[in-house]
């Protein structure tokens, strides 16, 4: 029952929230659409829903609500650069194939 | 993975949506249609969980036509408005039609295409193809969902440009965008993989209901290219079944039966073959008209009522093999399609004669349509981001220069890629034993105004005279765009080549600026290109004259000819030297001038050779020759 970050990601997430000013941690999301079936969405959360699930990883508060935990447990989320191109990238054990473009995954 | 960036709340995008494109394999006796879902190609199933729809349609004086399953019912009640084996008829004109075997519908003529007269009108090939198309476009949009952006759809590696061009109309007819037109060989290779696997020669074995074709393909830079095909148009699954059918009426001593009769004993022994393939007897059960047969039929018993069968479909693959001038050991991987060839002995003998196991893993009557599918969501954008960047069509002309300064284009502008073209140049001086190439890219005709891409030499041809010697010149863009240039001398074999990408380096802008500049120059360019030409035949003819003198000039013409004949020389390169673009006429008429004053030289000039060949023949040995 856990999401985590990696440390560069948790210190990207800290730069971020520092330099907008506000907000209590990041909210990771599941949303049916896409190629494969399902999307990530990653939002800064300036508030928490009742039933959302609290993770603490390197200092960051992490947000996920119960529907898509379900998707997200035991993802790992780093910050990469590929190429030109930087970017959180989404570790999920759960995935079993991604479409081509990358955007959306099937479990 | 696409790497994410943290939106605002609520406003995190919403990942594209998936455009839908199906590949269709058009077949002659079954067509079908698939789409990649999820990853993997899957064929699409109609209501009643049928992938397979029979290539036919009826037509009815009133009310709808009916297709596929519906259709084939009709077929024994109405044969002449229950077209079957309209892929045969496509693109085709009357005098083409192989007359031998009657046609059971009416056959007309309409605008030199062949036609079909049914009760519901007279109907082109296109429409009864169409008519198939829009049902499964209709069973696509059934099963998917929504809109069909767009379709490729699979054509026999034989089919010509009116064959071609036919099934695209009958898309367009059908609703349909055709996103591109595939061979059936090559689709079968994609569904396998084998577009991404090594570079080499690969054989495709397709044998259907009713046709058998044999293509050998060679895979290199991501490109099929068929090599050689092969095949019978009367050899298939069809055949195995008579053979089962004529077995029972041998053995049941049945003598002259009904066609009622026959259909059944067919029908019989299509469920036979089948069972076959999986287990080693079958009971041959048939209720006819007036008695009931019943028989077992074992695989060995089958085998040997087939052997010749299988025997006559290894022909054209020796065939092609000698083609392509190929041992079997040459061939990295061999494909099945075709429902066919799921018999046990069609695989020993196709495994036996490459000496390598075949794949199989597909269902060889789905395969076509599954590269298919494959091959239309590479095309429609749903998969980018493994490294192909599919340009789809070439955003200028492509060529090399030619004598006087010419652009010869060899790939057109707006040409779909990947693509190969290829045309054969000659020599312009006796003796010449090299060439060189310059590769360019633009719409102008003058060399001056296009881009140059690259440089390269031939080295190495025999002397030849002016004229003789051949040299294809083979264009080829790869899937990345990359161009690649081959020169061969045909007759010694020497080649070169050169790789360009000529995308390179070009922005938009530059492209449409270099397509408005072709356009405004349009018709200066065409007088250039006039008179450029006018200066290379009057160049060409000058030399040749000159050569001409020098060998035969003392022997064959009056010193008056011979300076009649220089002053014609003299005048024309007198014009050559101070033509401007306006002295084109003028040009020409020197040019005119002097190939009509060396025409009784030239006729000499033959007469004597013709002597000395002959001369100290004996007239037995010129007999032989004539």
């Amino acid at each position: 029952m856990t999401v985590t970050l990696t440390e560069r990601a948790a210190q990207r997430v800290q730069n971020f929230l520092a330099k907008r000013g506000k907000g209590i941690g990041l909210k990771l999301a599941v949303k049916t659409s896409g190629c494969s079936g399902l999307a990530y969405a990653l939002e800064f959360a300036d508030q928490a829903a009742d039933d959302d699930l609290h993770f603490d990883s390197h200092g960051v508060t992490l947000l996920v609500d119960p529907k898509s935990h379900a998707y997200l447990d035991g993802t790992v989320l780093d910050f990469v650069r590929e190429g030109l191109n930087e970017g959180f990238k989404f570790d999920n054990p759960n995935a079993k194939g991604a479409c081509g473009c990358g955007e959306s995954f099937a479990v | 993975m696409a790497l994410l960036h943290i939106s605002e709340p609520g406003l995190a995008p919403a990942p594209h949506q998936r455009r839908l494109a199906v590949g269709i394999d058009l077949g002659t006796t079954h067509s079908l249609v698939a789409c990649v879902q999820s990853g993997v190609a899957r064929a699409l199933e109609d209501a009643d969980g049928r992938v397979l729809l029979p290539s036919v349609v009826h037509y009815q004086a009133e009310g709808p036509d009916h297709t596929g399953y519906e259709a084939l019912a009709c077929m024994a009640a109405d044969p002449a408005n229950t077209i079957a084996s309209a892929k045969r008829l496509m693109g085709r004109a009357l005098a083409d039609l192989d007359r031998s075997a009657p046609w059971p519908y009416r056959l007309v003529d309409r605008s030199s295409q062949v036609a079909i007269d049914t009760v519901a009108g007279v109907l082109t090939p296109v429409e009864v193809g169409a008519t198939l198309l829009a049902a499964l476009k209709a069973r696509a949009q059934a099963a998917l969902d929504g809109d069909i952006e767009g379709a490729v759809i699979t054509v026999p590696a034989y089919f010509d440009d009116a064959q071609r061009q036919a099934t695209k109309d009958a898309a367009r007819l059908a609703g349909l965008d055709v996103l591109r037109l595939i061979n059936e060989p090559t689709a079968a290779a994609i569904a396998y993989g084998l577009d991404r696997g090594a570079e080499g020669l690969y054989a495709v074995y397709d044998l259907g209901g009713g046709t058998f074709d044999l293509s050998i393909l060679q895979l290199m830079r991501g490109v099929f290219e068929v090599r050689a095909t092969c095949g019978d148009a009367a050899l298939g699954g069809d055949d195995f079944d008579a053979r089962i059918a004529d077995w029972v009426i041998e053995q049941c001593r049945l003598g002259d039966i009904t066609l009622a009769d026959r259909r059944r004993l067919l029908t019989a022994a299509r469920c036979a073959k089948e069972a076959l393939s999986e287990v080693d007897s079958v009971p041959v059960r048939v209720a006819l008209a007036t008695t009931e047969v019943a028989l077992v039929l074992s695989r060995a018993t089958f085998e040997a009522l087939t052997g010749d069968l299988v025997q006559r479909t290894l022909a054209p693959v020796r065939k092609a093999l000698r083609d392509v001038r190929l041992g079997v050991d040459a061939i990295q991987g061999v494909v099945l399609v075709g429902g066919a060839t799921r018999m046990p002995q069609i695989r020993n003998a196709v495994a036996e004669f490459f000496g390598r196991a075949p794949l199989t893993d597909l269902d060889p009557d789905q395969v076509v349509a599954l590269g298919a599918a494959t091959q239309a969501d590479l095309l429609v954008g749903n998969r980018a981001s493994d490294g192909w960047l599919l340009l789809d069509v070439t955003p200028l002309s492509l060529g090399i220069e030619t004598m006087g300064g010419l652009m010869e284009r060899i790939i057109p502008r707006n040409a779909t890629i990947p693509c190969a073209r290829a045309q054969e140049f000659t020599t312009f001086k006796d003796g010449q034993t090299a060439m060189s190439l310059h590769v360019l890219q633009g719409e102008r005709e003058l060399v001056s105004d296009c881009r140059s891409l690259a440089r390269f030499t031939l080295h190495g041809m025999p002397p030849m005279v002016a004229g003789a010697a051949r040299i294809r010149v083979t264009f080829q863009i790869d899937a990345d765009g990359l161009l690649s240039v081959a020169a061969r001398e045909l007759s010694s074999g020497v080649e070169a080549e050169i790789a360009v990408k000529p995308s390179y380096g070009l922005g938009d802008d530059e492209i449409t600026r270099m397509l408005a500049d072709s356009q405004q120059a349009a018709a200066e360019d065409m007088q250039q290109r006039m008179l450029r030409e006018a200066e290379v035949d009057a160049r060409r003819l000058l030399d040749a004259t000159e050569a001409a003198l020098a060998e035969d000039g003392e022997a064959l013409l009056a010193p008056p000819e011979r300076a009649h004949l220089r002053e014609l020389m003299y005048r024309l390169a007198e014009t050559l030297e101070t033509c401007g673009p306006d002295d084109l006429a003028e040009l020409k008429r020197a040019t005119d001038a002097l190939n009509r004053g060396s025409t009784e030289f030239a006729g000499r000039r033959m007469d004597a050779s013709v002597r000395r060949a002959m001369t100290g023949q004996r007239v037995s040995a010129l007999e032989g020759l004539f």
